[in-house]
């Protein structure tokens, strides 16, 4: 599979979205929670609390939506500062109640609009980047789809950082690179490959800790077998000292 | 070909990217006006008439900005690789570093401003736009774990026109890893002050630009996360002509204070001071009165 075809895959219609992951694996004990108490409720972000392993979770999802209705109102997945911000303040209150944070991430990048930048786009996601480095409660984050830059980052200020096969995670979109690059968007496959933008490309710089191998279709089973693994990397980080923890976090992004 | 990055084409419009030729005179791209090149320098490179600010070089800010010989640079011979083997990246550094005579994008050290011993980064736009390389966010967190471990106040001056694409996912990581350090030294109780230059976008708008506990801006800078001409693209649709500027930034509450060059030595002073630094008298007025001599 070329770099392309993960590009391609990544941003597939039919591709499970977060809300897909979160339905799967924590069923009905999801409450999803909303408003980041500032400004609004920025549906590209779904949050809330949920039960996994018989432990109190949050869960912070990137929500493309999965059909037309939805995508318009979840604005393609790509959120505004107060998504960043819904998502940091249910951060703090994991932090408050000791529970681990998951997040899934699939967006093409946080919205550039006027509302975005006037309401402070890049100080929401500055602040998040700030505070995960040092929220006192483990942090798993998962890129399911797209892993648009500092949109996706965001959300992946991570004890582990873990990609679907298909997954992508970039500084840029293939499209700017090639428009940038040799002055042409259509030449998105060879920026793809430039960009080492794959789930393998990103293992190898050491950037996420594991690549979650994904089924021909989204099936019960391989759900399963997910949910036992986050599970199990909740309860490993969960038993860990806390400064070293958070020791750990800091110089797992202090070696780039 | 002058090296380039995602959003570093929005701040080169005729307005906002002036050429500075090395030639006699200079219009100045928003009253229009001719300047005498020697009179633009001696006014610290703001137009006499209009007060518009042009570009600064780093090494020309930091020259203005701490008390003279006070400076001490840190990790100078520290140099970025094609560590993605990148197309074109080897030849655009070589480029980037004739261009500037400079290594990286930004320049870190210790100084004193005003007496006020503080560790200062200072970005370059004449290094590929100031762009966000791994060598420039080691440069920063360095700087940062330094002042933190000697307990002194942290002042970065921003010029930027994001993460560097050439450097691919590790650039886009240097946004964690210097907000990591800026965490660590605020945890520590330190001050850290950013001033936001024309343009800061992007990526570093979105780590450490945005962290400091105190945000002051040159006037009319450009800062945003998306640039204009992708916000236009977006939206598909022209942006009022002050959107981004450092003071609607003000107006939206995301800078503290838009203060001119001129008056920047003296705020950054009294904001150490009132952050418990205590100035080195002798030194301080010695160089204050000679700066001063200078602005004539």
């Amino acid at each position: 599979m070329s770099a392309f075809d993960s590009v391609t895959a990544a941003r597939a219609n039919d591709r499970p979205t977060a809300i897909d992951y979160i339905t799967r694996i924590f069923g009905d004990s999801f409450i999803e929670l909303h408003g980041d108490r500032r400004y609004a409720d920025d549906k590209a972000v779904i949050a809330g609390v949920a039960e996994l392993g018989g432990r109190a979770v949050t869960v912070i999802g990137l929500e493309k939506g999965r059909n037309l209705k939805e995508r318009m109102e979840r604005n393609f997945g790509s959120a505004h500062p107060e998504g960043y911000r819904k998502a940091l303040r249910l951060m703090k209150q994991a932090e408050k109640f000791h529970r681990p944070v998951i997040c899934f991430v699939d967006t093409s990048g946080a919205y550039c609009g006027i509302g975005a930048e006037e309401r402070g786009q890049g100080q929401a996601i500055a602040e998040n980047l700030m505070e995960m480095m040092t929220l006192k409660t483990p942090i798993l984050s998962i890129l399911i789809g797209e892993g648009g830059s500092g949109g996706a980052l965001a959300l992946a200020v991570a004890d582990e950082v873990w990609m679907l096969e298909n997954a992508i995670y970039s500084v840029i979109s293939p499209e700017g690179c090639a428009s940038i690059l040799w002055k042409d968007p259509t030449k998105t496959a060879e920026a793809s490959e430039c960009l080492k933008l794959t789930s393998q490309d990103l293992f190898k710089l050491g950037v996420i800790e594991r690549i979650i191998r994904e089924p021909k279709t989204a099936d019960s089973i391989m759900f399963d077998s997910f949910k036992t693994l986050i599970s199990q990397t909740i309860d490993k980080l969960s038993a860990a000292d806390t400064e070293a923890m958070l020791n750990k976090r800091y110089n797992r992004f202090r070696k780039f | 070909m002058k090296p380039k990055n995602e959003l570093e084409n929005q701040g080169e419009s005729v307005e906002n990217h002036p050429y500075i030729p090395n030639e006699l005179w200079v219009k100045c791209p928003v009253c229009k006006n001719p300047v005498l090149s020697s009179d633009l320098s001696e006014n610290l490179k703001v137009c006499p008439n209009c007060s518009y600010h042009f570009r600064l070089g780093a090494r020309q800010r930091i020259e203005i900005t701490v008390d003279s010989g006070s400076f001490e640079e840190f990790d100078a011979d520290m140099m970025s690789t094609n560590i993605i083997d990148f197309p074109d990246y080897t030849r655009k550094l070589k480029n980037a570093k004739l261009n500037s005579g400079e290594n990286e994008s930004v320049i870190t050290g210790k100084a004193r401003i005003g007496g006020c011993e503080a560790v200062i980064a200072v970005m370059n736009s004449q290094f590929m736009m100031g762009s966000m390389g791994t060598v420039t966010g080691e440069k920063i967190t360095k700087a940062f774990e330094y002042a933190t471990e000697y307990s002194l106040p942290v002042i970065v001056f921003t010029v930027s026109g994001g993460a560097r694409m050439q450097e691919g996912i590790l650039s886009l990581m240097q946004m964690a890893k210097t907000s990591g350090a800026v965490k660590r030294h605020s945890d520590a109780g330190l001050l850290y002050i950013t001033v936001l230059t024309d343009p800061t976008t992007g990526g570093v708008t979105a780590s450490f630009a945005m962290e400091g506990d105190i945000i002051l801006s040159e006037p009319k800078a450009l800062i945003g996360f998306a640039g204009p001409r992708v916000i236009e693209q977006t939206i598909r649709q022209k942006l009022p002509k002050d959107f981004q500027s450092a003071e609607f930034l003000v107006e939206k509450g995301f800078v503290d204070r838009v203060v001119p060059r001129k008056e920047m030595k003296e705020m950054l002073t009294r904001l150490l001071i009132l952050h418990g630094s205590v100035p080195a008298v002798q030194e301080s007025d010695e160089t204050d009165t000679q700066k001063e001599g200078d602005e004539q």
